[in-house]
C-alpha cells in the first residue's frame, strides 16, 4: 500500500520536472545542442553528438569525451541534461562546466557500442594529439595512424615541428604517413615516402594498412606498396617461428609446473596419485578465497594477492596432501597400483566437495596489473601473465632442485628414492620421508594451481583437464628425475606449438600423444632413465 | 577349445556363477515378457537394459581382470578396446537406418548428409553386412591390442609406464573420434538406430534377447578366462604376474604369452562393446575418457582383482550403486559415496569383495577349496606385482 | 617392499559388517517401488557432476524454481507438481538410462532436461520408444524436428544468422573467423553461416575456419592467428562457437594480447551471464553475444523473475541466462497446454501445444511452432565491465525458430510439421514424409 502511495508521488513529481524541462527554453549554442543529443539514449544521435563536440573546441569537449570513453557521462533522460563524473568524484554539467551537487536519480551513463568506441577512439585521438604527456601524445598518434582520419593531418603537421620527444616524433611521422597514404589528393612522392616509412615500421598494423590500400593509387606507389608488403611479410614469417617458441616454451612451462609435483611423488614413491589435479583445483581456489578476502576487505592489496596465496596455497593443498598420506596412502604401501583407485576415488570426493562448497561455475580470479596485458618484443606480442608464470616455474624448480640437492630432507629423499629399503636400513624414517615428499609434492601442485588461476578456469574441472598431460610429460622425461621433467614439459610444449600451426590443435595434440607412445617404446623408461637398482624393483 | 577343457576348470564359485548368470538370463526376459505389466513379478523393460548392460560391463570387467589380476598388466586404456568394438556394430546399425534416417539418404548416415559428404568413406564399407560386421568387432580391437602390445612388450615396458601409455592411446582415441572430420559422427557419435538383423531394437522381445545373448557372452568369457587361468599357460601368467624376470629367466618368452593374453582381453572388451551399444542406443567417444577406463579397473578391485566372480560382481555392484545412488534425493551427494567406496575398499577390503570372502572362508574351512583353487582365486591381493620406480 | 598383513586381519569383523550392511542397503532399494501417483511428477534431466554440471546445475534450479512457484500458485489441474531429479552425471549413455528410468519408473509427466546436443541425441530414441515428452532449452544446430521433443533454445537462424547480420551492416565486417570447438554445433553453424556468407558475396578467403578440442586452454597460437588474419586492411570480426570451458581462457588470450573489441570483435553464441561470472570482464568490453534473453533486458516480466529467482536462491548476485529463459518459457507453454486439455496425457498434450502462447522476459509473447520449436526475439549484446551484457541490437520483431536450415543443401526444402503433416521432415519438394527421399 505506502509503496503504491510513494510511487504514485514520484511519478508526479517526475510528471512536473517533465513538464519544466520541456517548458524552459532551450539553451542556446550547438555545443549545448550537441551535448543534449547524448540524452537521446540513441546511436546515430550519440554518434553525432561525439562529432559535434569533438570539433567544437569547446574546453569541456577532451572531458566529456574521455568520460564517455570510461563510462563516466552519464545523461538524465527526463531532464536531458548530461553530466561528467570526474576522476575525484564530482559531478558536473557537461554543457556548461557548472558544479552539481550529484547525479540525478534517473541518469545513466550514456551507452556505447564498438562502432562509437572507435569513434571516441578516434576523437580522443584528435584531441590528445597535443597533450603535454608523451604517452598519450604516442596513443594518440597511434590511433590516427589506424584510423588514417585526414582531418587530423594539420594538427599532426603542427605537431612534428614542435616535437621534441624521439619515439612521439616517429608515432606522429608514421601517423602522418598514413594519412597521406589515404589521402586521395596526396602527390605521388608523398605517397611513395608514406609506403617507405609505413614499410619500415613493419608489424601486422602496417600490412594491414597496405594492404587495405586498394587498386585506386598511382601504379609506382601500388608497386612500392606490394613489395613493401612481401617484405613485412616475409620479415613476419621469421618472426612466426621465434613466436612459436616462444609460446611452446610458455605452455611448456605450464605443463611443468602442473606436472612437477607429480615428478616428486611419483618418483619418490611410485605412486599414480589421480588426485593431483585436484590438488592443483585446490590451490586454484584458494587464490579465489584470498582474493575475495581482499576484494571485500583490503582492495589495495590487490596486486599482492597472488604472492599472499602462493604460499597459502602451498600451506593448503601440502597439508591436504599430508593428510592423505597419513590418512590413506600409508596403508597402501606396497601396492602402489591400489594408490590409483583410492586417490581416484579421492579425486572424485575432492571435486565433488569443491563443487557443493564453490558452487560447480567458474569463479572469478582476476589478474593483478603487472599480469594484466602485454608487451612487444620485436614483431612478437609477450603477455607479460605468461612470462611471469615461466619465470615462476623455473623459480620453484630452481628452488625444489636446490631443496633436494642442499637439505636433509632432500638427501633422504634421495636416498629413498634409489633404494628405499637401504635407506631405511642406513635409519632413514621413511614414512617420514613419505609423509613430507607427499606433502611436499601436494603443496607445489597447489603453487601451480595459484598460476593457472591465471589463464585458465577456475572451476571444479580444472584439475582434470591437466591430469594427462602431467602424466605424460613425468613419464616422458623419465620418473624420479626432475631435469628430465623439466626437459620433457619444455619438449612437449615446443613441439605442440610447432605441430599445431600445421596440422591444427586437436590433430596436433594426437600426433603429440602417438610419438610420445612411440617414444616409449624405445625409451621404456623415459628420456632421463633413472639407473640403478631401483630400476628393476 | 573343446568343453572338456572348458568344464575341467570349474569349482563351485564359478559353477554358481555360471548356474546364477544362466538363471537370471532365462528368467528375467521370461518375466519380462511373460508376466503382464503391473504384476508384482514383472520385471520392466528399463531394468532388462540396465541389467543388460551390466552384463556388458562384466564382461569388460572379466576382460581386465584377465589381464591385470592374472598378468600384472594394468591397463588404463581397456575403454578404448570396449568402444571400439561398439564403434563396429553402430555402424552396422547405422547401415541397417538405410533411407529411414531424417534426411531419407539411401545409404549415407544423417551426420553425413548434414556435413555434405559426398559420399561413403572407404572404412564405411561393409558394415553393410552383419558378418563382415561381427568379425570387425572383434578384428579391430584385437588389431589395435596386438600392434600395441608387440610394440610395447617387446620393448619391456612395464608398470605405470604401461598404464600411462594404454591411457594415452584411449586419449588419442578419444580426441580423434571427437574430430568430425574422421567420420565417426563426432561428438554426438553413431545413434537413432532402428534394427539390428531385422529385429527392432526398441522392441521388448529384441531387448530380451539382447539380455540374453549378453548372458550368454559373459558366460562364455568366463568360461574362456576360466581355462586360460587354469591352463599351464596362466600358470606361467601368474608367474608373470609374480615376478617377470624370473620367469624370462626361466626360459619363457614372456612377451608372447603377455601379447596373446592382451589381445585376447581386448577382444573380449569388443564384444562386450559391441553388445553395449545396441541395448544403450548410442556409442559416442566418450566411452573413450580415460576415466571410464580407470572405473572399469576399479570395479575389478572392488570385486577382487584376480577372482573372475569377482570382477563380474565388482562391475554390477559398482554400476548398480551408480545407477542407484544418481536418482532421487542423493543424487547430488552420489559421487562422495562412490568416491568413499573406491576409497574404503582399497584400504579395507583390499582383495576386493570376493578375494575377502574367500579369505574368510578358507580360514573357516582350511584345507579342501584351496586345492582346487589352484591358486587363482586365492591370491587376489597376496602377491602383487611390484611397482616400477 | 613391504606388504601389510597386519590391518587386514585387525579389520576383518569390522569389514564383514560393513559388506553386510551394505548388500542390505543395496538389496532393499533395488525393491522400493514408486510412491502412489497423487502429484503430478515433472522430471529434471541435467547434469549435476562431471563436466557439463558447471552449466546444467543452474537449469536443475531453475526448473525446481519454476515448480516451487506453479505450487504456490495451487499446481496444476489441483494437483501439486513433484520434481523428480535425477543425474547423468554428463555421461550420454547414462542420459538415456537415466531417462528411461524417469519415463518408466518414475512415470513422469514431462521431463526438461539436457544441455549438449549429444546427450538430446542419446534420450531422443528412448522418449520416442516410451512417447514421453521433453523441453529442450539450449540454442544447437537445428536439423531435427521430433515429434516428443519441443526446442525452446534457439535454432541457428535465431541466433547466429542475426549476429552475422548485424555485424555486416553495423559494424561493416567484411573478414570472417569462425572458431570453435570441434563438435556437431559449431560444425553445423559454422557450415550455415559459410555458406550464408558466400551468399552475401563474402570470398573464402575472407573466412577462416578454426576448430578446438574440448576444454582447449592453451590459445595463444589461435589468437595470434586471429590477429594476424585481422590485419589484412579489411574489418574482421570473430563468430565464437566456442564451448563453454575453453572460452575462459580464450578470452583472458584476448584480453591480454590486446585484441579489443573496437579491432576485432568478437561475437559468441556460448557465452551468457552465467559464463561471464568466471572472468574479469574488464578487457573484453565491447565484444558481443547473440541471445534471446539477456538479463540486463528492462522489462517487468524480466526483473520480477530475476528478483524471484534471487529470493528462491538465496544468492542476491545469482545471474540469470538465456537457457534459463527458455526453461520459463518451455514450463509455461507446458502448464498452459496441460490446462488446456485437462489432462497430463502426453498425446493430448503433444497435440495440444503447437500454437501454445507464453509470455517470455523480454516483453513479447512466445509461440510454440508446428516444428516445434519457438518464436523469440533476438539481441545483440556487448559485454560490459560488470559481466552483463548492454543490448546494442534487436530484431524488429520474434523470429520463427527454422527447423531445417535454408542454407544447407541437404534440408533446404525440409520443414518440420506435426499439425498439418503430423511430420518432423516433410518434403516439400516431392510432398512426402521422408526427407530427401529418393
Amino acid at each position: 500500500m505506502s509503496t503504491n502511495f510513494l510511487d504514485r508521488i514520484r511519478a508526479f513529481l517526475l510528471a512536473i520536472l517533465l513538464s519544466v524541462a520541456l517548458a524552459a527554453p532551450a539553451l542556446g549554442g550547438p555545443f549545448e545542442e550537441a551535448v543534449a543529443k547524448f540524452a537521446n539514449d540513441e546511436f546515430s544521435d550519440t554518434d553525432a553528438a561525439i562529432g559535434a563536440v569533438a570539433t567544437s573546441g569547446n574546453p569541456l569537449a577532451l572531458a566529456i569525451i574521455s568520460a564517455l570513453r570510461e563510462g563516466r557521462l552519464s545523461a538524465d533522460p527526463q531532464s536531458r541534461k548530461v553530466f561528467v563524473t570526474q576522476g575525484d568524484g564530482k559531478v558536473i554539467d557537461a554543457a556548461t562546466g557548472a558544479a552539481v551537487d550529484r547525479l540525478p536519480d534517473g541518469a545513466a551513463a550514456v551507452r556505447l557500442n564498438n562502432r562509437l568506441r572507435r569513434t571516441v577512439e578516434a576523437a580522443l585521438g584528435g584531441l590528445t594529439l597535443l597533450s603535454p604527456d608523451p604517452a598519450k601524445r604516442i596513443a594518440a598518434a597511434q590511433s590516427v595512424f589506424k584510423s588514417h582520419d585526414a582531418s587530423a593531418l594539420a594538427v599532426i603537421d603542427g605537431a612534428l615541428a614542435t616535437e621534441t620527444n624521439k619515439r612521439a616524433r616517429t608515432a606522429f611521422t608514421e601517423a602522418r604517413a598514413a594519412i597521406l597514404l589515404y589521402k586521395p589528393d596526396a602527390t605521388e612522392a608523398e605517397k611513395l615516402e608514406a609506403v617507405a616509412i609505413v614499410r619500415a615500421r613493419g608489424d601486422q598494423e602496417a600490412l594491414a594498412l597496405l594492404t587495405g590500400l586498394g587498386g585506386d593509387v598511382p601504379p609506382n606507389v601500388a608497386r612500392a606498396a606490394a613489395s613493401a608488403i612481401t617484405s613485412i611479410q616475409g620479415n613476419l614469417a621469421a618472426w612466426s617461428m621465434v613466436q612459436n617458441a616462444w609460446y611452446g616454451l610458455s605452455l611448456g612451462s605450464v605443463l611443468l609446473l602442473a606436472a612437477i609435483g607429480l615428478a616428486i611423488t611419483f618418483g619418490v614413491m611410485g605412486v599414480i596419485n589421480m588426485a593431483h589435479g585436484e590438488m592443483v583445483m585446490i590451490g586454484a581456489y584458494t587464490t579465489f578465497v584470498v582474493q575475495e578476502i581482499i576484494r571485500t576487505r583490503y582492495p589495495g592489496l590487490f596486486d599482492y594477492s597472488l604472492l599472499i596465496a602462493a604460499p597459502l596455497a602451498f600451506l593448503v593443498a601440502g597439508g591436504i596432501g599430508v593428510l592423505i598420506e597419513r590418512g590413506i596412502i600409508r596403508f597402501l604401501y606396497g601396492r602402489p597400483l591400489e594408490t590409483l583407485l583410492a586417490t581416484w576415488g579421492l579425486s572424485l570426493v575432492l571435486q565433488q566437495a569443491v563443487r557443493t562448497m564453490f558452487g560447480p561455475t567458474n569463479r572469478e580470479v582476476g589478474n593483478p596489473s603487472w599480469m594484466s596485458g602485454a608487451f612487444e618484443l620485436g614483431q612478437i606480442t609477450i603477455t607479460y601473465n605468461r612470462l611471469w608464470i615461466l619465470c615462476f616455474t623455473l623459480a620453484v624448480f630452481a628452488i625444489l632442485l636446490g631443496m633436494l640437492r642442499y637439505t636433509a630432507l632432500g638427501l633422504e629423499m634421495r636416498a629413498v628414492t634409489q633404494n628405499r629399503r637401504m635407506a631405511a636400513s642406513m635409519g632413514i624414517a621413511t614414512s617420514r620421508v613419505d609423509a613430507l615428499t607427499f606433502g611436499l609434492g601436494s603443496g607445489i601442485a597447489g603453487i601451480a594451481g595459484v598460476a593457472l588461476s591465471q589463464i585458465d578456469n577456475v572451476s571444479p574441472n580444472l584439475g582434470q583437464s591437466y591430469i594427462i598431460d602431467s602424466f605424460m610429460v613425468v613419464v616422458f622425461g623419465g620418473v624420479g628425475n626432475l631435469w628430465g621433467t623439466l626437459v620433457g614439459a619444455f619438449t612437449l610444449g615446443i613441439a605442440n606449438k610447432f605441430l599445431e600451426p600445421v596440422a591444427g590443435a586437436v590433430l596436433g595434440k594426437i600426433a603429440i600423444l602417438v610419438l610420445i607412445i612411440l617414444f616409449i617404446q624405445k625409451r621404456p623408461r623415459g628420456l632421463f632413465a633413472l639407473k640403478g637398482r631401483a630400476v628393476e624393483a | 577349445m573343446t568343453p572338456h577343457v572348458l568344464t575341467r576348470s570349474l569349482d563351485r564359485s564359478a559353477t554358481i556363477f555360471i548356474i546364477v548368470v544362466a538363471g537370471l538370463g532365462v528368467l528375467i526376459p521370461l518375466l519380462n515378457l511373460l508376466l503382464p505389466a503391473g504384476s508384482m513379478f514383472q520385471v520392466p523393460t528399463y531394468l532388462v537394459a540396465l541389467f543388460g548392460k551390466y552384463a556388458c560391463y562384466a564382461i569388460l570387467a572379466l576382460a581386465i581382470d584377465l589381464i591385470w589380476g592374472y598378468c600384472g598388466i594394468l591397463s588404463l586404456g581397456h575403454g578404448a578396446f570396449f568402444a571400439l568394438g561398439g564403434y563396429a556394430m553402430g555402424m552396422y546399425m547405422m547401415r541397417q537406418i538405410g533411407s529411414r534416417g531424417v534426411y531419407g539418404n539411401p545409404v549415407l548416415p544423417d551426420f553425413m548428409v548434414f556435413l555434405n559428404y559426398p559420399g561413403l568413406p572407404w572404412y564405411w564399407y561393409g558394415f553393410d553386412m552383419f558378418w563382415f560386421a561381427a568379425l570387425m568387432v572383434v578384428v579391430v580391437p584385437g588389431l589395435l591390442a596386438f600392434c600395441f602390445g608387440w610394440l610395447a612388450f617387446r620393448s619391456r615396458v612395464t608398470g605405470v609406464y604401461l598404464s600411462i601409455i594404454t591411457q594415452a592411446m584411449t586419449y588419442a582415441l578419444l580426441l580423434a573420434f571427437f574430430r568430425n572430420d574422421f567420420g565417426f559422427g563426432g561428438n554426438n557419435g553413431l545413434t537413432d538406430f532402428k534394427d539390428i538383423l531385422g529385429f527392432n531394437v526398441q522392441v521388448d522381445g529384441t531387448r530380451a534377447t539382447l539380455f540374453m545373448l549378453s548372458c550368454a557372452a559373459l558366460i562364455l568369457t568366463f568360461l574362456i578366462c576360466r581355462a586360460v587361468v587354469t591352463s599351464k599357460l596362466g600358470k606361467v601368467l601368474i608367474a608373470i604376474r609374480d615376478a617377470e624376470s624370473r620367469t624370462r629367466f626361466l626360459g619363457y618368452r614372456v612377451e608372447s604369452y603377455k601379447l596373446f593374453v592382451f589381445t585376447l582381453s581386448a577382444c573380449m572388451a569388443g564384444v562386450a562393446g559391441a553388445l553395449y551399444v545396441p541395448q544403450v542406443g548410442i556409442i559416442n567417444p566418450g566411452e573413450f575418457a580415460p576415466g571410464n577406463s580407470i572405473e572399469a579397473v576399479i570395479w575389478v578391485a572392488v570385486g577382487g582383482r584376480g577372482t573372475l566372480v569377482g570382477a563380474a560382481l565388482g562391475a554390477v555392484v559398482v554400476n548398480y550403486a551408480k545407477t542407484y545412488f544418481t536418482s532421487g534425493p542423493l543424487a547430488p551427494y552420489w559421487l562422495f559415496m562412490l568416491g568413499a567406496l573406491f576409497i574404503l575398499v582399497t584400504l579395507l577390503l583390499p582383495k576386493g569383495i570376493i578375494g575377502t570372502f574367500n579369505a574368510w572362508w578358507e580360514r573357516r574351512k582350511p584345507e579342501p577349496l584351496s586345492a582346487r583353487t589352484e591358486g587363482g582365486d586365492r591370491q587376489g591381493g597376496v602377491a602383487q606385482p611390484k611397482p616400477a620406480e | 617392499m613391504p606388504i601389510q598383513f597386519t590391518h587386514d586381519t585387525a579389520t576383518l569383523s569390522r569389514r564383514r559388517w560393513l559388506a553386510a550392511t551394505a548388500g542390505m542397503v543395496l538389496g532393499l532399494a533395488a525393491f522400493t517401488s514408486a510412491k502412489a501417483q497423487e502429484t503430478i511428477k515433472v522430471g529434471v534431466l541435467h547434469s549435476l557432476s562431471g563436466t557439463m554440471a558447471i552449466s546444467e546445475t543452474t537449469l536443475k534450479d531453475t526448473v525446481l524454481f519454476l515448480i516451487d512457484e506453479q505450487n504456490k500458485k495451487g499446481g496444476v489441474l489441483g494437483k501439486k507438481l513433484e520434481a523428480v531429479v535425477v543425474d547423468p552425471a554428463s555421461n550420454w549413455p547414462l542420459f538415456a538410462e537415466k531417462a528411461r528410468e524417469l519415463i518408466t519408473k518414475d512415470k513422469v509427466s514431462v521431463v526438461f532436461g539436457c544441455w549438449t546436443s549429444v546427450s538430446r541425441k542419446s534420450v531422443l530414441p528412448v522418449f520416442k520408444e516410451l512417447n514421453s515428452i521433453l523441453f529442450y532449452p539450449v540454442q544447437y544446430e537445428g536439423e531435427e524436428s521430433e515429434r516428443n521433443v519441443f526446442y525452446t533454445g534457439a535454432a541457428p537462424n535465431q541466433q547466429a544468422i542475426p549476429a552475422v547480420d548485424y555485424l555486416m551492416k553495423d559494424e561493416k565486417v567484411t573478414r570472417w573467423v569462425l572458431a570453435g570447438t570441434d563438435y556437431v554445433y559449431p560444425r553445423t553453424t559454422n557450415k550455415i553461416l559459410e555458406a550464408y556468407l558466400k551468399s552475401k558475396g563474402v570470398k573464402q578467403e575472407d573466412i577462416m575456419i578454426n576448430y578446438t578440442p574440448f576444454g582447449h586452454s592453451d590459445w595463444q597460437t589461435i589468437v595470434a592467428d586471429i590477429k594476424k588474419f585481422g590485419s589484412a586492411g579489411k574489418k574482421t570480426a570473430v563468430v565464437s562457437t566456442i564451448n563453454g570451458d575453453a572460452n575462459v581462457p580464450f578470452y583472458k588470450e584476448l584480453g591480454n594480447q590486446g585484441v579489443k573489441a573496437t579491432d576485432i570483435p568478437v561475437v559468441a553464441f556460448s557465452v551468457g551471464e552465467e559464463e561471464l561470472a568466471g572472468i574479469d570482464t574488464k578487457p573484453l568490453l565491447g565484444h558481443l553475444a547473440a541471445w534471446n534473453y539477456f538479463q540486463s533486458i528492462k522489462d517487468p516480466e524480466n526483473e520480477k523473475f530475476i528478483k524471484a529467482w534471487q529470493a528462491y536462491t538465496k544468492n542476491p548476485k545469482r545471474v540469470t541466462n538465456d537457457p534459463m529463459e527458455a526453461h520459463v518459457i518451455g514450463f509455461e507453454m507446458w502448464v498452459k497446454a496441460v490446462e488446456k486439455v485437462k489432462s497430463t496425457d502426453v498425446d493430448k498434450v503433444i497435440d495440444a501445444l503447437p500454437g501454445i502462447e507464453a509470455k517470455n522476459l523480454t516483453g513479447g509473447v512466445s509461440k510454440m511452432l508446428p516444428n516445434h520449436h519457438i518464436t523469440k526475439p533476438v539481441f545483440i549484446g556487448e559485454i560490459k565491465a560488470n559481466g552483463q551484457f548492454d543490448v546494442v541490437w534487436k530484431t524488429p520483431g520474434l523470429v520463427a525458430g527454422d527447423a531445417w536450415s535454408k542454407e544447407l543443401e541437404g534440408s533446404r526444402d525440409l520443414i518440420g510439421d506435426w499439425v498439418g503433416k503430423k511430420c518432423g521432415n516433410y518434403n516439400t519438394k516431392t510432398e512426402k514424409c521422408g526427407g530427401q527421399g529418393s
